[in-house]
This record gives structure tokens, sequence and C-alpha cells, in this order.
């Protein structure tokens, strides 16, 4: 049984900007334990900057990121991935050429600890290494429901099984974090379903702390514990589902400052997501 | 029938060996980052200038080492001056950067090392060795340089195939290719794997360049001998270590037979073009190469 516990992320005061476009000014997020935290907000609020700056992509010009008790100027991908924070992409991040098992295969390149001479002389030990990986892996593609891609090249897996495929290989590395940017982007309600399923199912059964970001209300206001809504770069909003629903500022800034405020907020965002990923191709 | 094909055939394999281990390095660079390396041609150049001059101050073995330490060197130069700040660009801007290195370590290696043609002695003998006298009237002509050269290139290609094969390295190659920012995503170390490649293609260079130059003497026209490769790999694939060693074996083999049995009738220099036609009509019918990864592209 999952319980929501202190926070496990603290992004103090992150400000970020590219020349002279302010992406992100002195927003604060804390992700607790075992929750599932939405970022919410229009386009180019600063949403899929801030995961960025939570897992290195990005260096923030001013604030602090604290992971697990330690506080730093900025994280670097690779210590953000050794330390437990896995995440996926607006615009599937895959290693197209290769089958679907090998891109899971890849999110457990961290936890082979036989370094690659020993791999190269000793057939032995490291054969066992890469079948328990293995058998872990066939794990996740079981709980995905992605069998029957095992072997396909995930370059010609339509869209939404990609974000599928993307979704295993982060879970491959079994994250204390995972991060995942627009994980129903231009998929179907079907498809919409069984991916909430799955991350319902990932925070309940592992207790994976989890931060998305989303477009689809109906989607966020159903899964998530917490809602964080930013726009132009600045948090207007922070707090439960139905709370922040009802705040002025997060309908003005979805439906403009001479919104009515009784209007439903969940049907324009949902909209307007849908122009966006009808316009977009897959890969 | 003569046994002058079989002569002519190992003595295009044997030439083909020598192309493939110039390919070799291109193979490795463009696996690891899907770049094709147009500095490979000038690395070899670079590794075997280097040699040559330290072999007139230190001890052979001894420059040898130091001309490794510089290839290494190099590679960490080129990781943090060249591919660290282009990080998660498209391939062709890599590419163009590799073209800066050529010019680069063109320059910068003729100013350090001097332009003139040097000689490289390895100490093997390049006198002709007549093989299987007994089991053929007259036996087959090879030369012994060659032989060893083979001999040698074969066991870099173990080493090299063991390396990325059968180690987790090989699938974390194929990885930064594809994808820089996924692999981050997941901690590949993209930095380690970029300077790990780059030594390997770099050492790789520094064979390849103390082979030709020990043949041809040590001079630009080395830089030269990449474009010959550039067939090879077109036949063997870009991605592909056994391609590249095929890919060299057919092209040296092609050129040397055509040479000899259609030079007569098309007025010679076959030699000079035979691998570029074949690599032509390889791509029309397989524009992946015979071992290279298939092209994917959904639309």
């Amino acid at each position: 049984m999952r319980r929501i516990g202190e926070p496990v992320l603290i992004a103090d005061r992150i400000s970020l900007a590219f020349g002279g476009i302010v992406a992100l000014s002195e927003v604060s997020v804390a992700i607790r334990r075992s929750e599932i935290l939405a970022i919410i907000g229009p386009n180019g609020a600063g949403k899929t900057s801030m995961l960025n700056v939570i897992n290195g992509f990005y260096h923030p010009h001013a604030g602090s990121i604290t992971w697990k008790g330690v506080t730093r100027r900025r994280m670097r991908p690779y210590e953000a991935a050794a330390q437990g924070i896995a995440r996926t992409f607006q615009n599937v991040a895959l290693f197209k050429g290769m089958t679907t098992l090998d891109n899971i295969m890849t999110g457990r390149l961290l936890r082979m600890r036989r370094n690659f001479l020993w791999q190269a002389v000793y057939v032995g030990p490291a054969e066992r290494e890469e079948l328990a990986h293995r058998a872990h892996v066939e794990r996740i593609i079981d709980f995905l429901e992605i069998e029957a891609i095992r072997k396909t090249p995930v370059g010609r897996l339509p869209y939404g099984m990609q974000k599928r495929v993307e979704l295993a290989r982060a879970l491959a590395m079994e994250p204390e974090l995972l991060l995942l940017d627009e994980p129903m982007a231009g998929m179907n309600v079907e498809e919409k379903e069984d991916m909430c399923r799955f991350i319902l199912d990932v925070n309940d059964e592992f207790g994976t702390t989890i931060a998305l970001i989303e477009h689809d209300m109906g989607v966020v206001m159903d899964i998530s514990d917490r809602v964080i809504v930013l726009d132009y770069g600045r948090k207007i909003a922070d707090g439960p589902p139905g709370e922040v629903r009802t705040s002025p500022d997060v309908i003005a800034a979805y439906l403009g400052e001479e919104a009515a405020p009784h209007s439903p907020t969940a049907r324009v965002p949902s909209s307007s997501r849908n122009a966006r990923s009808a316009g977009r191709g897959p890969g | 029938m003569d046994f002058f094909v079989i002569e002519v055939l190992i003595g295009g394999l044997l030439t083909g060996v020598l192309y493939a281990l110039v390919a070799l390095g291109f193979v490795l660079i463009f696996k690891a980052s899907a770049v094709f390396n147009f500095a490979q041609g000038s690395m070899c150049l670079f590794a075997a200038l280097a040699l040559v001059r330290l072999m007139e101050i230190i001890p052979a073995p001894l420059a040898l080492i130091c001309a490794a330490a510089i290839m290494i060197v190099l590679a960490f130069a080129i990781e943090r001056l060249v591919l660290r700040p282009l990080v998660n660009q498209e391939a062709i801007i890599l590419f163009m950067a590799t073209i800066g290195i050529t010019f680069f370590l063109d320059g910068f290696g003729q100013s350090l090392f001097g332009s003139a043609v040097y000689t490289l002695d390895l100490g093997i003998p390049k006198d002709p060795l007549l093989l299987f006298e007994g089991l053929i009237p007259g036996g087959i002509l090879v030369n012994e340089f060659d032989l060893w050269t083979a001999v040698a290139a074969g066991l870099l290609v173990a080493v090299l195939a063991v390396f990325f094969q059968r180690t987790r390295i090989g699938r974390a190659l194929r990885a930064v290719a594809d994808d820089h920012q996924a692999a981050l995503s997941v901690g590949i170390p993209l930095r380690q794997i970029w300077v790990i490649v780059w030594s390997v293609a770099g050492l790789v260079a520094l064979v390849a360049g103390i082979i030709w130059g020990s043949k041809l003497g040590v001079q630009f026209s080395i830089a030269l001998v990449a474009l010959k490769a550039l067939p090879v790999l077109m036949l063997g694939g870009l991605t592909s270590v056994p391609g590249a060693i095929v890919g060299g074996l057919i092209v040296g083999a092609g050129e040397k037979l055509s040479e000899v049995f259609l030079g007569p009738f098309l007025g010679g220099g076959i030699e000079n073009w035979f691998a570029y036609v074949l690599a032509l009509v390889f791509l029309l019918v397989r524009p992946q190469g015979l071992f290279g990864e298939r092209i994917i592209e959904r639309v």
C-alpha cells in the first residue's frame, strides 16, 4: 500500500533563460515520495524545461535541487540516472534501429556490474548477469503487455506502442522517481486508458514517485494526487486537482483574462491538446 | 588453367586486408556516433608522422607507445573541443566538424613533424616469397610483407570484434549513435564512450598508418588512402566490423582480378576506378551494404 511521504526532490526557486527568453522564473517544485504529481500549463509554460532541469539536461541559472538529501546547484544526466531518476520524452526518444528488447535492455546498463573486460574474457559470470537482467526485462515486458513486439525494431512500431516501449525502458532502470513528458500525447482513448492503468499500477505496486506532464485534463484530474500549474515560466497554482481546477488564476491562464470564472476548465485545454497532437506525425 | 589466377587473387586479398584496416576506423566511429569521420585518413597520417619522427630520437618500441599515447590524447581533445559542444546536434553537423578536424590534423601534423617523405622500416623483409612449391608446380608468389600485415590486421579485427560484440559497450555504442538525449537519460556516459571510441579509432589509424607508411613511405598521400576505404564501406555496410573486412577483401581481390583479366580489353588502369563502380552498383541494389543495419523509416 502506498503512502505519500515527505518531499524526495525539492527544486528550489529555479530560474532558467535562453538568451532573452525566460523559461522558468523562481519556480519551486517539491515532489513527495510515492505521489503522482501532474505538471500542467499552456504550451511554452516551461513544463518540459522543468523536467530537463530535474534530470540535468538544462542547467538552471539560479536555484538549487535537493535529491536524496543532497543539495546541489544542478543535476547531471549521468548522476540523475545513476541515482534513480528515469524519464520519457515528449517526442519519443528511442533507439530506433534496435529491437524493443534491446531498447529496454539499455535501461539495465547502469545496473550491470561486471566491467566490459571481464565480459570479454570470462563468459560465465557475465553471461549469468546478462540472463538475470534479461529476466527482469521480461517481467517488465509482461507488465506492459508488449510481448508481441519484443523482437520488432522500434522504428516500425506505431506511435502509441513506441511510447509504451519508452516507459518500459524507464521502468527497467528501477527508478525511484519517474518523469513522464506527455505520456499520452497522440494516443487514442483506448491507448490512453492502458497508459493510465500502467502509471497507476507502477505507482501502486512499486511505490514509484511519478511526475508527469499532461494536456488531457480528464486524465490529470483522474490520476494525479497533486497538480502544479505553470504559466509563462511562473508557478501559478499548486494543490489537489479539485482545488486547482477552480483556481481563478488557472482559469485565466487557460481561457484568457476575460473568461467567466465558472466555465469548465477541462474542455478548453483538452481541445487545444487535440489540435496539437493532430499535427504531429509519428517519429 | 594455370595458377596465375590464384596468385592474383591472393595478392588482391592481401591488399584488401589493408583497405579493410582503414575502413575499420570509419566503422568504429560510425557505430558510436552515426558520424562519418572524414578525418580518419588524416588520423592515419598524423599517427604515422608522429611515430616516424619519434623513432628518430627514441627507440622504436618506446616511440610506438608514445605515438599511441598521442592518439589517445587526441581523442580526449576531440571529445572536449569538438564533440561535447555539439551534443544532440544532427549527424551532418558532426560530419562537417570532422572535415574541420581533417584540415587541422593535416596542417598541424605536417607543421609539427615536417612534410617530407619519411621512410618507415619495420624490419620486415619485403621480399617475394614462394609458397606451396611442393603442392603446385612453380609455387605461388606472395609478398612476405603483405602476409605479415594481413596477420596483424586479422589479430586487430579479432580483438575489436570481441570488444564490441561480447561486451555491454556494444549496446551502449549503438544507443549513443541512435539518440544522444535518450542515451543520457538511461545513464550512458556519453563523453566516456566517445573518448573510448575515438581512442580505439586512433589506435587503428596508427596501425593502418604504420602499414601504409612502410609500404608507401610516410607522406601526405597516406591521408588519401582513406578514399579507398569509401567503396569498402559501401560494400560492407557502415556499421559492421565484419562488413569492413569482407568489403575490403572484395575490393582488393576485385580490382586486381579486373585489372589483370579485363584490363587488356578496356585499355588498363581499371584498378583505379573498379572499386568505385562496384560500390555504385551496390548502392543501387543494397544501399545499406552487405552487413549494414537495415534502414527503417516509418512514414
